[in-house]
């Protein structure tokens, strides 16, 4: 029998069966644990609503925000959230593309991960706009004097990428949803839930017909969503490169903001991901291997991201331009300095703890390994958005940024907007790819060891008409029907 | 031709028993649906099955969605002609990004009113009949045949190794 260390799914799940029990459990009753971090995150919902009520009324000054520093938390954190949605995508569709079979069990909750990062982020331009119902200026169409948008601004391609990015996600993650809704479909027993599970799937059946096109659409999906990934990230960074301001531009900004988007997203999907294995029990799901995996594209991006930084200092000194190398000398030892370090010590050094299989295998190292670097991702677009604007050309103009309360309920605020919506997807839709896992799988064959244990497990009709199939006996059975 | 919708469901725990139950029907000259809970290659092959007309859906929608971002672009630019930053009027790198963000978008909805199209959803009274074991582990072969020949392919069904054969009548 193989070791669980290089098996995609535990030699336990030993056919078709129990994949659809397993994933169906998910969607059962869920334990106090839950609930608890569902009322967490509604409440920490409820202080970013109350937070951003108290900065309508009283207005932008209620924000850290003013000259010469007009990008703080908001722009930060719109960042922030963008680059967390990079892994869902990189895991979901790149992968795809490279046939890397470990993605399946841990793909759908990548996934998920992205839309709602995307939709966390496209809140915080709104917020940071400061008159949010003006925020149609964005899209576009002519004003009153029949003048559109300047398409040559970076600002209005991250509007369209962003926008874009949003939309394309929501799509790829909604038709891998398809069939397993399905499944949800067949198990459900709660008269309600079936009737939304058979509206959401859209009438599923897994025919012939459906899987060719399917199969064939989610691999175009995936293969439009690959470019856009790596083009998100870079128009983003271009909002920043495009501009003259010291520290900001610099060509390796695109590859340096993928490279750094990938690594917070990674670590996301792992601080999400091993809570969720312990909760719902999937061990036989997320394996070492899946742990090992993402240990080395952590370790990857972690790297490149480090290189940037070294680049970004040399290219400073190298240049021979005053105001760059002084930009670069303040963030590590000007008043930002805590930042600086941060961001260099938890992105740069902390992951590479990794080399070390010891700590690679030990979760609850993995674990705060992944809480460090989303902190030092989140200090990185910190550290280079505030000291670049807060120690640009003039001395007299270098007023420091301070966030304020308001700001920091909000960013506390979009932590518990994004669980939110995340623990919402994992009580009603599977959180594991039933159809996918079962890819990888050996499928049942008359004859073989396979096929004996799976004849063991799927019940003969007389069994499915007269008591619910093992799923559905679950489901019911644990929502105390 | 339009299949009838009368025929008769054989329920497969095995893969190769639902092969064999394919093949055996394609050869007396009787259209199939096959069910099953992933796509499996043994049963594209079984059926011969043609390559997916949604690549073309793609192609257009990605095509489509270039001009339409350069279109956009350029339209607005010439419309009122504002020279900004010292650029051209038709700054043709800048509005890349634009052609760029519209080709993946048009691309990726047209892929998925492609898969619509062509995979006939939201359909919620599917024709042939449905066992909803076929979402958990059991495979399907609906042999789409009129009520004189069921027992043809009850028999196929049967020595192919169904486990469990049901009739549709007349819908």
């Amino acid at each position: 029998m193989a070791s669980t260390s290089d098996t995609l799914v535990h030699p336990d799940v030993r056919g078709y069966a129990d994949v659809n029990r397993d994933a169906m459990r998910l969607l059962t009753r869920p334990g106090p644990g839950y609930l608890a971090l569902l009322g967490m995150s509604v409440s920490l919902v409820g202080l970013a609503a109350f937070c951003w009520m108290w900065q309508l009324a009283y207005g932008m000054g209620m924000s850290g925000l003013n000259n010469p520093v007009g990008w703080g938390t908001y722009i930060t954190t719109f960042v922030f959230w963008v680059g967390i949605g990079h892994a869902g995508t990189l895991i979901s569709a790149i992968l795809f593309l490279f046939r890397a079979a470990w993605r399946q069990s841990i793909y759908r909750f990548a996934e998920a991960m992205t839309v709602f990062a995307v939709l966390t982020a496209g809140l915080f331009p709104i917020i940071h706009i400061g008159r949010p119902w003006l925020f149609y200026y964005l899209l576009p169409y002519p004003n009153q004097r029949q003048i559109w948008p300047n398409f040559r601004s970076p600002l209005l391609w991250d509007v369209f990428a962003v926008t874009t990015y949003l939309t394309v996600s929501s799509v790829f993650f909604f038709i891998g949803l398809i069939p397993d809704i399905a499944a949800a479909r067949d198990a459900a027993v709660v008269p309600w839930r079936k009737k939304a599970y058979s509206v959401l799937s859209l009438g599923w059946r897994g025919t012939d017909r459906e899987w060719k096109h399917f199969t064939r659409a989610y691999l175009f999906l995936a293969a439009l969503a690959t470019p856009l990934v790596l083009s998100v990230h870079s128009v983003v960074s271009w909002d920043f490169a495009v501009s003259i301001v010291p520290g900001w531009h610099t060509t390796i900004f695109a590859p340096y903001f993928v490279a750094g988007a990938i690594l917070s997203g990674v670590a996301m999907v792992i601080t999400i991901v091993v809570p969720v294995r312990k909760i719902f029990h999937l061990e036989a799901y997320l394996t070492p291997m899946h742990f090992d995996r993402l240990a080395k594209l952590l370790l990857l991006t972690s790297t490149i991201v480090g290189y940037a930084y070294g680049m970004e200092y040399f290219m400073a000194w190298y240049s021979g331009e005053l105001y760059e190398r002084d930009v670069f000398l303040d963030r590590v030892s000007g008043d930002y300095w805590w930042a600086g370090w941060s961001m260099i010590t938890f992105n740069g050094i902390v992951p590479h703890l990794l080399w070390f299989r010891r700590v690679r295998e030990n979760l609850n190292y993995f674990f705060i390994i992944s809480i460090i670097v989303n902190i030092g991702m989140w200090y990185e677009r910190f550290v280079i958005i505030v000291p670049s604007l807060a120690h640009s050309y003039m001395p007299w103009q270098m007023v420091n940024y301070h966030m304020s309360w308001v700001e920091a309920g909000i960013l506390m605020g979009s932590f518990g907007w994004f669980f939110m919506w995340f623990l919402l997807f994992l009580r009603f839709l599977p959180g594991l790819s039933i159809a996918e896992i079962k890819e990888v799988l050996p499928p049942p064959m008359r004859g073989t060891r396979e096929t004996r244990l799976h004849a063991q497990q799927v019940p003969e009709r007389q069994e499915i008409v007269e008591q619910p199939a093992p799923a559905t006996a679950h489901l019911k059975r644990a929502q105390g029907e | 031709m339009r299949k009838p919708k009368t025929g008769v469901l054989g329920v497969f725990p095995y893969l190769d028993d639902t092969t064999e139950a394919i093949r055996r029907c394609r050869q007396e000259g009787i259209p199939v649906t096959v069910y099953s809970p992933t796509p499996r290659h043994e049963i594209e092959e079984a059926l011969e099955a043609t390559e997916s007309p949604v690549r073309i859906f793609t192609l257009v929608g990605a095509f489509t969605g270039t001009a339409s971002g350069a279109a956009l672009a350029i339209w607005t630019s010439l419309d009122w002609p504002l020279i900004t930053g010292g650029k051209e009027i038709v700054s043709l790198p800048a509005f890349t990004v634009i052609m760029f963000e519209l080709t993946v978008l048009f691309g990726a909805l047209a892929t998925v009113i492609g898969l619509f199209i062509n995979a006939r959803l939201p359909q919620f009274f599917g024709e042939g009949k449905y066992h909803p074991s076929f979402s958990a582990g059991n495979f399907g072969v609906f042999a789409h045949i009129a009520p004189e020949k069921f027992e043809t392919a009850r028999t196929i069904m049967t020595e192919s190794g169904s486990e469990e054969v049901l009739v549709e009548h007349a819908q």
